[in-house]
């Protein structure tokens, strides 16, 4: 790997790039019993989904495929599979794994971006309205205590969580 | 006393003031002593593990250096938040190499994760430290016409090989607890199932589905509420009714109410201190059978 360029990618990096992810360590223990689609409440309710074959395809190297579809944002995170996967496969936490990787290419689903700012600008996913804020006395409940937002910034240009973000070039 | 530090989360103190408040008068109650920190954020829960999972867990253990520092072990009333702060907490305890990494971001904040304090849902607060008997104990209200399909939420236990919260399989924590407030905990089936609540705002339609089939399971076995633990199946249960309504043209009318909401009125506190008007779906059928 001096001067010259890489290699076309194999099946085997995909798998490998996940492997190192947090969270994707396990996809390559998945020998496809499907314990995994039948244990899922999404995959028994819509035919957008099913874990089992997103980690063939993650396996089979279809990066693009996996990284830019739909599939990978069905999960509802319920970790069912998970618990009974007779690999110990952390699939759950594969998807992270994969989620986190189709961000990073700038796939980022709408409503995640506005979790990521309300995050960043309140240090709270969801805002908290003025009405409410004022009738928490009224109702015997103490004042809310001020979120840490500005340790989490700092946290944010650590991890390069806020760069991670503004890639796409949907923010200032 | 017992005391706490109280993880409150967003969804609760931003739609949810029922919960807190029915946690907060039952807890008082039975002799726990709730801490409010300064500087708690959110915990980073899967919305936010699906960006980036360092940050995520960078996040979960500044918050449990909040409570490091105060020397107090957490209490959570959202069982997202339970999970997301518990794993962290295990995970950075276990693995050296994590929690250095992790240290090495909290640095820039000025903090350090030790790994010497714990994080507990609330229903293991009053398992473990108020315990069944005085539960019982000091019930007023019996709630022993009151038929309950229990719906722990996913978060609280699983992954159970991190959480360590119930058996995974044949939970029995929750069904106990109803049980000492005299109320009946129905089975009912797929009760282990998702509410499908971390779809909505994604896949709408696939959550709804997926909300549904608990409400007519729960339903059918003749449930006269469903009892949760998280704010966010809450409110997949209870504004999804609205939105069945709408989209199926069905109606169910199945009270949705926290189990801190039941636990509360059969302590006595009165259902007009509870802001019960948050429920979309009434809960007047419940109350009439709580004499
Ligand atoms: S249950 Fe585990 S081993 Fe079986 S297909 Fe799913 S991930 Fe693979
Ligand atoms: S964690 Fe995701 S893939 Fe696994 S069962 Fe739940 S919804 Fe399905």
């Amino acid at each position: 790997m001096t001067e010259e360029k890489l290699e076309k990618p194999t099946i085997e990096d995909f798998s490998r790039e996940i492997t190192r992810m947090l969270g994707g360590e396990t996809i390559t223990y998945c020998y496809q019993c499907g314990t995994c689609a039948s244990s899922c409440p999404v995959a028994k309710t819509t035919d957008r989904y099913n874990p089992r074959q997103i980690i063939r395809m993650a396996l089979l190297g279809q990066r693009y495929e996996v990284l830019n579809g739909d599939s990978i944002w069905l999960c509802a995170s319920c970790y069912n599979c998970q618990e009974r996967c007779p690999q110990k496969v952390e699939i759950a936490d594969v998807i992270y794994a994969l989620r986190n990787m189709a961000i990073r290419e700038g796939n980022i689903p709408a409503l995640y971006a506005e979790f990521a700012n309300g995050l960043m600008s309140e240090g709270r996913l969801a805002p908290i309205s003025k009405f409410l804020e004022k009738k928490r006395s009224d109702y015997g409940l103490p004042p809310l205590k001020p979120t840490g937002v500005e340790a989490l910034k700092k946290i944010f240009s650590a991890t390069g969580f806020d760069k991670i973000f503004f890639k796409k070039g949907e923010q200032p | 006393m017992t005391s706490y530090a109280l993880f409150l989360g967003c969804t609760i103190p931003a739609r949810q003031p029922h919960y807190e408040l029915s946690a907060r008068k039952a807890l008082t109650k039975l002799g726990i002593e709730l801490v409010d920190l300064e500087n708690m954020t959110c915990c980073a829960p899967p919305p936010l593990q699906s960006i980036d999972l360092e940050t995520s867990l960078a996040i979960a253990a500044y918050n449990i250096c909040l409570a490091e520092e105060a020397d107090l072990n957490i209490v959570t009333l959202c069982t997202g938040c339970f999970e997301s702060l518990a794993i962290a907490n295990h995970l950075l305890k276990e693995k050296p190499e994590l929690k250095a990494k992790v240290n090495k971001i909290l640095a820039n904040a000025g903090k350090e994760f030790k790994g010497n304090k714990e994080v507990r849902h609330f229903l293991q607060v009053l398992m473990n430290d108020v315990g069944v008997n005085r539960i019982k104990m000091d019930v007023v209200k019996p709630l022993d016409k009151l038929k309950v399909a229990a719906f722990s939420g996913c978060h609280l236990i699983r992954p159970s090989e991190l959480l360590h919260f119930d058996d995974p399989e044949r939970p029995r924590i929750f069904d106990t607890l109803i049980e000492a407030l005299g109320a009946k905990s129905i089975p009912y089936k797929n009760k282990l199932r998702c509410c499908g609540g971390l779809l909505r705002g994604y896949a709408d339609d696939v959550a709804l589905a997926i909300a549904r089939d608990k409400i007519i399971n729960a339903h059918n076995a003749g449930a006269d509420c469903i009892s949760t633990l998280c704010p966010f199946c809450f409110l997949t249960l209870d504004l999804g009714q609205m939105l069945i309504k709408t989209t199926y043209k069905e109606e169910y009318n199945m009270p949705i109410i926290h189990y801190a909401e039941l636990l509360s009125l059969s302590l006595g506190v009165d259902p007009k201190e509870l802001a019960l008007e948050f429920h979309k779906v009434k809960t007047d059928t419940v109350l009439e059978k709580i004499s």
